[in-house]
């Protein structure tokens, strides 16, 4: 099962993304008013898609460490976090070329963008405090606060477009994208749901064996010389 | 109080720390305040106080009032909440090529000063709406995403 889980996630999840961007890049119709430009679409959507779930994978996982202490569930925070960080810099940067030839500007600081570049840099920050701390029961503890406190920026990207005037458009749903369009988004937001899925798996799996490494490590031997030998 | 029930005290706290925090900028009426653009009303009920300051003006190209100069690149057009010749307008003037999907009836948001008659616009930024269609039968993609200068 383990092991179905290990390999064979990340090859499926790499076939339905090589078929993803044949579906969009050759069978998906041009766009009336953007024509070719606007295929980026279907990486930049799922990636979005992904940035706001991780952050919420983050959230929960934070929260299931403060009500019952495992760290199998802070394990899952600082994967959820780090994929998190890599898919608002893939959601950051697809948006930015597509924003270039259809709004004019590589960037603008409308309330969508600017919500999603917080969100960004408060992971990395996130990140970084977890290096800071050695202790891994205050680590967990402080990070999940952090995480907890960091998810508030989830529903404000959501719902900016709702809330404010914006450039960047409100949500589209399937009344307003043609089913010829619909249809190979739908492959490639579950092409990238089973990628983050994959990372996040593996991801786990690599905070869990660290945490095995960190209790079996003896109390006062120098933390620098253990990382130079593993 | 032990470990584990100083957690979920820690969790509660951040849990209604985010709460109040969203509930603040939800409900908070912070759309007064935190603005990116204003249509051509908001803008023209400003009045004076609008003018000279550089703000962002959003709405639609009305139909008909799009002026291009090919060998000045001055661009003149209309911007108002509704393409027809209804409602507010407000006389914009910018100068070099556009985005590529400038045109009458798309929507947009220009950067610039408004000094009472014309907004001078230093950016000119193209809206797109959440619709995603292919060119109608007959249609060509490539003719309408099309630049003013050839």
């Amino acid at each position: 099962m383990k092991r179905a889980l290990n390999i064979g996630l990340p090859i499926v999840a790499l076939v339905l993304v090589v078929w993803g961007a044949y579906q969009g890049l050759a069978v998906a119709p041009a766009e009336r008013m953007m024509g070719e430009v606007y295929r980026i679409m279907y990486v930049h959507v799922p990636t979005a898609m992904m940035s706001l779930l991780a952050p919420t994978v983050v959230c929960i996982a934070s929260l299931a460490y403060l009500m019952k202490s495992t760290r199998a569930a802070d394990a899952l925070a600082e994967a959820g976090a780090e994929v998190s960080v890599l898919f608002s810099t893939l959601c950051l940067v697809t948006g930015s070329i597509f924003g270039r030839p259809t709004w004019g500007v590589w960037w603008t600081w409308d309330p969508r963008l600017t919500s999603v570049a917080i969100l960004w840099i408060a992971f990395i920050g996130y990140l970084a405090l977890r290096r800071f701390v050695d202790d891994p029961d205050k680590r967990a503890t402080w990070s999940a606060v952090t995480a907890i406190i960091i998810s508030v920026d989830v529903p404000i990207v959501y719902f900016s477009v709702k809330w404010w005037n914006s450039l960047h458009q409100m949500q589209s749903n399937p009344s307003t994208v043609d089913p010829r369009m619909a249809g190979p988004l739908r492959i490639n937001i579950t092409a990238w749901f089973l990628v983050f899925l994959a990372l996040l798996w593996t991801r786990y799996r690599i905070g869990r064996a660290e945490q095995d490494r960190e209790q079996s490590t003896p109390t006062g031997e120098p933390k620098a010389v253990l990382r130079m030998s593993s | 109080m032990t470990n584990a029930g100083k957690k979920r005290l820690v969790a509660l706290v951040a849990v209604l720390v985010a709460g109040g925090a969203l509930s603040f900028i939800a409900l908070g009426g912070l759309e007064q305040n935190l603005v990116y653009y204003w249509n051509a009303q908001e803008l023209l009920d400003r009045g004076e106080k609008a003018y000279g300051a550089t703000v962002r003006l959003g709405g639609v190209v009305k139909n008909g009032s799009v002026k291009w100069d090919a060998s000045t690149l001055k661009l003149d057009f209309a911007v108002g909440i509704a393409p027809e010749a209804v409602g507010p307008s407000v006389v914009v003037h910018a100068t070099g090529a556009p985005p590529q999907m400038f045109r009458e009836g798309m929507g947009v948001v220009v950067e610039g000063r408004y000094d009472g008659q014309v907004f001078t616009a230093d950016r000119v930024l193209v809206k797109h709406s959440n619709e995603y269609r292919p060119p109608a039968p007959g249609e060509k993609a490539s003719e309408i995403y099309s630049t003013l200068v050839e």
